[in-house]
């Protein structure tokens, strides 16, 4: 009888490490205390380890969950969640005009949200996919090497990476592909921005602290890539539906028991 | 007397056929503005470029007209949202259960000591100005963007100290998820600077009785007549 419910309980403890602790996809990263390449007065934020999808969601896989929630589907989204660019590459409710394997973009936050919420995920935090996002190759956080730098804002320079498909790009220290290269991404609390050009008269503190004088004030120029991510998105609304604005899911690490 | 009536009839009729035609015309007319709004809400009929920033000029969106299959309310309507909120009487409520009023809402934390009571006032301001007839059917709502502090019995007190515990004033929390999809839809942005304080926009949004944003104040302490106008021209409306 003992050894029966103990292999029973081996067998769920195995399932369990199997289900749960890299579900396909997604890959551990481990969590860390940093400062965010512009940071409100360059405070450490603390990163706890999680899960983070290795690529982009494509197009592909967007459109099997627009197949399982209609409701999500072009004709059928309320205005309150998307914008009138939502889904453009599509040609009807389930058809697009691109390629499966490029990153789904013209997606709305409101979608975006709703398609991790069902895959049991959530969109990352500003923190966690800056944290993702510091990292070559080989290190964990690149930020000092000024090749990194100038790779992303050479990115920043070219046209049209929207259409490229995912993978493409070398993998990150993490594991994690097309950080930087492909789209930009939506973050769960992108709307905790508080750089966008209204808030020099709308928020109650630090409102010297942003807009122009925010990128020379940066501890140092390099950081005007990542500056250039916090002023995008404190300048977007949920509904918005953009063309190279993509994004990927991330997870909580469940502990095992 | 019967002809009369006739007549009236038939010329009622034909008043509201031509004001109706004035209007579907009107909302059909394809209008341009310039996207970063240089001569304010001006808009041209026709394609161009702005004459003072140069920028191509957009489409205006015209307003949303399909309606929700299992109420009346417009695909923008807040009435959409599924989130349950609780009052500081503790009552579970959802956003449709407003339904009827128009709302007048803003994001605050209860703790905050530098701009909310400026918010609360600048509420409070605007209450006071609006006429008798608004004051029925309007609600004030507080939605807090710290959950985890402002529970119902803290809203309450709140309320009490402030003394807004009753009609038009309402207090609202939900979960922190909830909290920040409601700061995506009002386009509020907020963040947590430490344990008890926030970063936050002062943004005074107004819904009409549909649940439809009709008009946001933005800033601390800013002139409030416009805010004003725009509520009771909700009111006037439903």
């Amino acid at each position: 009888m003992f050894t029966h419910t103990f292999r029973v309980i081996l067998v769920i403890l195995t399932f369990q490490t199997v289900g749960f602790s890299q579900p396909e996809g997604m890959v551990n990263i481990k969590g860390s205390r940093y400062i965010p390449l512009y940071g409100r007065d360059s405070t450490v934020v603390e990163v706890k380890d999680f899960l983070m999808d290795a690529y982009p969601v494509t197009n592909q896989e967007f459109l099997d969950f627009l197949k399982k929630n209609p409701k999500w589907q072009k004709a059928n989204i309320l205005k309150l969640f998307a914008d009138d660019n939502y889904l453009r590459q599509y040609t009807n409710d389930t058809v697009f005009n691109a390629s499966p394997n490029s990153p789904a973009t013209y997606v709305s936050w409101f979608a975006a949200k709703a398609y991790c919420e069902c895959q049991g995920k959530r969109l990352p935090t500003i923190d966690e996919w800056e944290y993702v996002a510091m990292a070559d190759e080989v290190t964990a956080d690149a930020r000092i090497k000024p090749s990194y730098n100038q790779k992303i804002l050479s990115w920043y320079e070219t046209p049209r990476t929207d259409k490229k498909e995912i993978g493409k790009t070398p993998k990150n220290y993490w594991g994690v592909y097309d950080m930087h290269g492909l789209v930009w991404e939506w973050a769960l609390d992108f709307n905790s921005v508080l750089i966008s050009g209204e808030s020099r008269k709308d928020v109650d503190k630090d409102s010297n602290l942003f807009c122009g004088s925010a990128a020379i004030g940066a501890t140092d120029l390099m950081n005007y890539a990542a500056f250039m991510r916090y002023a995008f998105r404190g300048s977007i609304k949920a509904r918005f539906s953009i063309k190279n604005l993509g994004f990927r899911c991330a997870k909580d690490v469940e502990t095992i028991p | 007397m019967r002809i009369l009536t006739l007549l009236l009839v038939v010329l009622t009729a034909l008043t509201s056929c031509k004001e109706r035609g004035q209007t579907t015309a009107e909302d059909l007319a394809i209008a341009y503005e310039c996207p970063m709004h240089c001569e304010g809400d001006k808009t041209y009929d026709k394609e161009g470029s702005c004459p003072v920033c140069k920028m191509d000029l957009v489409r205006v969106t015209p307003p949303a007209t399909k309606a929700d299959p299992e109420g009346t309310f417009s695909d923008m309507s807040i009435y959409n949202l599924p989130a349950t909120w609780t009052t500081q009487d503790g009552k579970d409520i959802q956003l449709k259960d407003l339904q009827g009023d128009v709302l007048v809402m803003v994001m605050i934390y209860t703790s905050c000591k530098a701009a909310c009571p400026r918010l609360v006032a600048d509420m409070r301001n605007i209450e006071e100005r609006l006429t008798e007839a608004s004051k029925e059917r309007v609600k004030m709502i507080f939605v807090s963007i710290d959950p985890e502090v402002d529970t119902p019995k803290r809203l309450k007190a709140f309320a009490k100290e402030n003394f807004m515990d009753q009609d038009p004033w309402l207090f609202l929390r939900s979960s922190e998820e909830n909290t920040r999809e409601f700061a995506a839809v009002l386009a509020v942005s907020y963040k947590e600077i430490s344990p008890i304080d926030f970063s936050h926009s002062n943004i005074i949004s107004v819904f009409n009785h549909k649940g439809e944003l009709v008009f946001q104040q933005e800033g601390l302490g800013v002139n409030s007549d416009n805010t004003i106008k725009h509520i009771n021209q909700a009111v006037e409306a439903m």
